[in-house]
């Protein structure tokens, strides 16, 4: 008790002087990061999700071939969670003496769920936004059906037994992008004048749907209560369309890798902050000692300091992080589409956890040297505590505040790699940055004064040096990785989707049609279109096992078994294709060959040298699979699950299928093409594009944001570096200045050194960046990088900048210090 | 060296506080004086103003005929290199640099070419040749401040400023020192202020002036 009173005195005092400021310092900055990017980043994930969830307009998506389990609707009601049910099915609408088979909507008034319908008056007349959706007797028809059927909005339309009057143009729906080459013309009406159609009769090939919407947990939590059978499939975001999904994993593996450097960066500080304030309480202990204190209770007194000052720093670090995300929050309103939605409270546990853990971790293996301080150490001041082994116990707290942190990368994969590169990052920087000190001692005789003696501060602080390398390498080393990789990243993203992208599909391109098809595209557009023949044929056997959905208990895999495959032939391997396993084409082909999608062939269990049996038009045709494929789907060029030679598949009954780029201006030019072809059907994919872009850019500017945090933890742990040897860079330069130096040489001594620590950790971190690079590109992203030569010239420029100015600021008070110092410290 | 009316008063809780109150002094060239006293009579704040570390608050300072009120801390930072030399209580060496190298210090920082030779000569005088490479925590106290009293005479200067020089030695190490220091403040003919608790050192200087409360209570 009397301890504890003391220490609370002790801290106090310890407080007044300016002492214990340094470390809190150090933890509210880094609390404040932390949590400031983890309100942000908790903030955008969930709007970027509710973005996403666009695209099936709801937060999760149940269908079946049969009526909705009434359960279901009775668990969301009961949940409180929006709901809308939907059917739809193909049928044809008529009008006068033309008939067109359309993809069939009916909706209700809770349709869509998320996201908005956008129609137009009339034909190409300008689009808006709209909550509404057809009233009872009145039907949306796309453009593609209004001019199939050639109707304008007023006129009837017939439907089943139905009569609707086309009322407006439905120009988007959130979900439409589902299966892009099953979608025929569409027709949108009231659920309410569905039984009156009497188009749905027992056996109608019918997709019933039922829509969800709620908070985040709500969903989540229907989502487990309801019990699904394997005949409804049940879509939530991250069943979402697949680049959607992409862009989001790759988002949160970024955030997350900022956010770990920065616990690691402030880790680094705040060990570094310590240090020095343990040092600086040696003579304190041995007089405390003294006066018969003993281990235990000075271990008991810096604990509990240590405690006040986690909890209260991280409170304040926490309350400085809520507010530090309000302001980014006002800065990215321009940029974000949407107000985001609240933040949680989840962060400010976290932070106050985080204090702890990094104190814990950090702090207190400097301040356990107190307790080792010898009371002998009155008598010979030069009695110091020997240097305890603190890496083990740093990494203990890293792996805490891995596992606590809520932000880690989705994928453990990541976090591994991560937190295995910063090891081995630490470790080589620390042994090739001690090989380069010593090579320049070698050199030091021969060096100029300035030289001679910022090196000499660098060498005899050799240790320190090491930490300091350590510590700011890691932070340029993520700069620049986090530069590099992430416009490698995002110029991979943009390579996939480059402006001119395809945004228009002809399908049912008859085979005598090609040729001319191709001419007439060649005249309006600037690329080249491939156009692929399309063959509609069933998976029969597997190795001359028949295949049946029971074999398989994955949905996808069920559906996959049981549906018809759209499959083609080609001669060369497409530029977005990579061969995963197996060869090309042989040169001598005596039987069909299939090269199939990775994807799919893990979903039916498919391998190289299996045979596969497909039902095409009546008759059967078999062949071996010769290779593997891996797509890039993201390209929205025309792709296929399965292909085989030329020769295998030439002579069978097909279509083809076009993708192509075309600028707005050209858009008439499709009128003409429908006009000259009429079977064949357009497909419009701009909208969906440029629903994926704007998810992408927004993910981009997040991206940018966390990594601003990270560069401000990276500077923070160069002013503790300074921080730590600014007593003795004080004392230092009282004497040059009391033996004649004048401002300008004390400053040269600085710049040297600074320089030259800024050079060394530049070296290493651009060696560091570059590998860690490869590595990731390589293992995780899955991406060609070639190491950016500038590297070389950004890490040491970057780091020799960052460093001497960052160095100069923080050491400004000693080339203003007083020369009578070296006699009043005497 | 001259000293005129100089005095320093310093702002405290209490107000203001008088730690030198008119001071006047001089030392001819080649003179050694030893400045004695209790603690906290002024004696490091004199020194301090005598050598141009400070200014003070009022009078003046003469060294070798130049005024230091009216320079500026570089300027100072001049004299001192050019004139002046330290030997202090805690020996004050740069821990980075070796003994030749605290030794050349002063030189290098007026650009002198033969820095090197002159510190190597200098170390040898004070009986270091053997320990030119070493750094200073590989050298007992004595040693320290045989490579401090060799800094201090390497570039030649006019006057030499010490604070208690043997304050951190044993006995017979502080005798040792003393000898050396006043032998080869004789051999270079140059002017000494040495600030001392110990009368016995103090007795070996040619005048010796007594602080007390802020004031010379004493001159001999």
């Amino acid at each position: 008790m009397k301890t504890s009173r003391f220490a609370l005195r002790a801290f106090r005092r310890d407080w007044r002087s300016g002492e214990l400021k340094l470390i809190a310092s150090a933890i509210i900055i880094a609390v404040s990061c932390l949590t400031s990017v983890s309100f942000f980043t908790d903030r955008v994930k969930r709007a970027t999700e509710l973005q996403a969830t666009e695209l099936l307009a709801a937060d999760l998506v149940l269908s079946a071939a049969e009526t909705i389990p009434n359960n279901y609707i009775v668990e969301a009601q009961q949940q409180e969670l929006i709901y809308s049910l939907s059917e739809s099915f193909r049928s044809v609408v008529v009008k006068n003496d033309n008939m067109e088979l359309a993809e069939v909507k009916a909706v209700d008034a809770a349709y869509p769920i998320r996201g908005k319908l956008r129609i137009s008056d009339t034909l190409f007349a300008k689009e808006y936004e709209t909550d509404d959706i057809p009233a009872e007797g009145e039907a949306w028809l796309d453009t593609r059906l209004s001019q199939a059927l050639q109707v304008e909005p007023g006129d009837t339309v017939s439907l089943g037994a139905l009569t609707l009057t086309f009322t407006r143009l439905l120009t988007y729906e959130p979900d439409r992008g589902g299966d892009l080459f099953n979608v025929a013309p569409r027709i949108l009406f009231n659920r309410n004048d569905l039984p009156e159609s009497r188009l749905i009769l027992p056996g109608s090939r019918v997709r019933y749907n039922l829509l969800v919407g709620g908070e985040q947990n709500q969903v989540e939590a229907y989502r487990n209560s309801i019990d699904i059978n394997n005949n409804v499939r049940v879509r939530g975001i991250k069943e979402a369309r697949p680049e959607i999904r992409t862009a989001l994993e790759r988002a949160e593996q970024f955030l997350g890798l900022a956010a770990l450097v920065s616990i690691a960066l402030a880790g680094i500080a705040i060990a570094m902050t310590s240090h020095r304030y343990a040092t600086r309480h040696f003579d304190n202990c041995a007089i405390m000692r003294c006066m018969g204190l003993d281990q235990k209770q000075i271990t008991k007194i810096y604990l509990i300091q240590l405690l006040i000052l986690a909890v209260v720093a991280g409170l304040i670090g926490c309350l400085i992080g809520y507010f530090a995300q309000e302001v980014i929050n006002k800065i990215m309103s321009d940029l974000l589409e949407r107000p985001l939605p609240s933040p949680s409270f989840k962060p400010v546990v976290t932070g106050l956890l985080t204090s702890l853990i990094t104190v814990a971790g950090f702090a207190l293996p400097q301040l356990l040297r107190l307790r080792e301080v010898s009371p002998l150490r009155v008598l010979r001041h030069n009695l110091t505590p020997l240097p305890i082994n603190n890496y083990l116990l740093y990494l203990v707290a890293m792996i805490a505040l891995l596992i606590l942190s809520p932000w880690q990368s989705g994928e453990t994969k990541l976090t591994f790699y991560t937190l295995g590169g910063l090891i081995i990052t630490a470790l080589i920087m620390a042994l090739i940055g001690k090989g380069l000190i010593n090579l320049l001692g070698k050199l030091q005789p021969r060096l100029k004064l300035a030289a001679r003696y910022g090196l000499a501060n660098i060498m005899r602080r050799s240790r320190q040096s090491l930490v300091q390398i350590v510590g700011i390498g890691i932070g340029i080393t993520v700069m620049l990785l986090l530069t590099l990789v992430r416009t490698d990243l995002l110029s991979n993203w943009q390579d996939r989707l480059p402006e001119k992208t395809p945004n228009y599909f002809l399908i049912n391109i008859q085979p005598n049609e090609v040729k001319e098809v191709n001419n007439y595209l060649q005249s309006f557009i600037e690329d080249k279109a491939g156009v692929y023949p399309m063959i509609r044929g069933r998976l029969l056997r597997i190795n001359d096992e028949p295949v049946r959905a029971d074999n398989y208990s994955n949905e996808g895999a069920r559906r996959l078994a049981t549906r018809s495959f759209n499959l083609s032939y080609i001669e060369d391997m497409q530029s977005d294709n990579r061969l995963i396993e197996g060869d090309w084409w042989p040169e001598n082909r005596s039987e069909p060959y299939f090269s199939v999608e990775q994807g799919i062939a893990d979903t039916l269990g498919l391998k190289k040298g299996d045979t596969l049996t497909y039902n095409i038009a009546g008759q059967e045709l078999t062949g071996t699979i010769i290779n593997l494929r891996w797509v890039e789907w993201d390209s929205f060029n025309v792709n296929f699950f399965v292909v085989s030679n030329p020769e295998a598949l030439v002579d069978y009954p097909g279509t083809f299928i076009s993708s192509f780029f075309l600028p707005a201006s050209k858009k008439s030019s499709l009128i003409e093409l429908v006009k000259e072809f009429p079977s064949i059907t357009v497909f419009d994919v701009d909208a969906i594009l440029n629903q994926v872009r704007t998810i992408m850019n927004h993910v981009t500017n997040t991206i940018e944001f966390v990594f601003l945090f990270t560069l401000l933890t990276g500077l923070m742990v160069l002013v503790a570096a300074i921080q730590s040897t600014q007593d003795e860079r004080l004392k230092e330069s009282a004497l040059m200045r009391a033996l004649g130096a004048n401002q300008k040489q004390i400053m040269s001594g600085l710049i040297a050194e600074f320089l030259l620590l800024g050079l060394i950790t530049g070296i290493l971190s651009a060696l560091a960046a570059s590998i860690i690079e490869v590595a990731l590109a390589e293992y995780v992203f899955k991406i060609d990088i070639v190491v950016n030569p500038w590297i070389w010239v950004a890490g040491p420029l970057l780091s020799s900048a960052l460093i001497l100015l960052t160095g100069l600021f923080g050491t400004r008070r000693v080339l203003s210090s007083s020369p009578m110092l070296v006699l009043r410290q005497a | 060296m001259q000293a005129e009316q100089l005095g320093k008063q310093v702002n405290s809780p209490e107000g203001e506080l008088t730690i030198l109150d008119n001071i006047n002094l001089s030392v001819d060239q080649g003179q050694s004086l030893a400045i004695v006293g209790v603690s906290g009579s002024g004696k490091s704040t004199l020194l301090g103003l005598l050598a141009g570390l400070d200014t003070p608050t009022n009078g003046k300072v003469l060294l070798d005929g130049q005024d230091l009120s009216v320079l500026d801390e570089d300027g100072r930072a001049r004299v001192r290199s050019e004139s002046v030399g330290f030997i202090f209580q805690s020996f004050h060496l740069l821990p980075g640099l070796t003994a030749l190298e605290n030794t050349s210090l002063p030189l290098e920082l007026l650009d002198n070419d033969k820095a090197e030779q002159i510190a190597k000569d200098q170390l040898a005088l004070v009986g270091l040749s053997h320990r030119i490479h070493h750094y200073p925590n590989q050298l007992s106290g004595g040693e320290q401040q045989r490579v401090a009293i060799a800094r201090a005479f390497a570039g030649q200067p006019s006057i030499l400023f010490a604070d208690e020089p043997t304050g951190n030695l044993d006995q017979a190490t502080a005798k040792k020192i003393i000898e050396l220091l006043f032998e080869l403040n004789q051999k270079n003919g140059t002017t000494l202020v040495m600030v001392t608790h110990d009368l016995s050192i103090a007795a070996h200087c040619d005048r010796k002036v007594v602080m007390a409360g802020g004031k010379i209570s004493e001159e001999t």
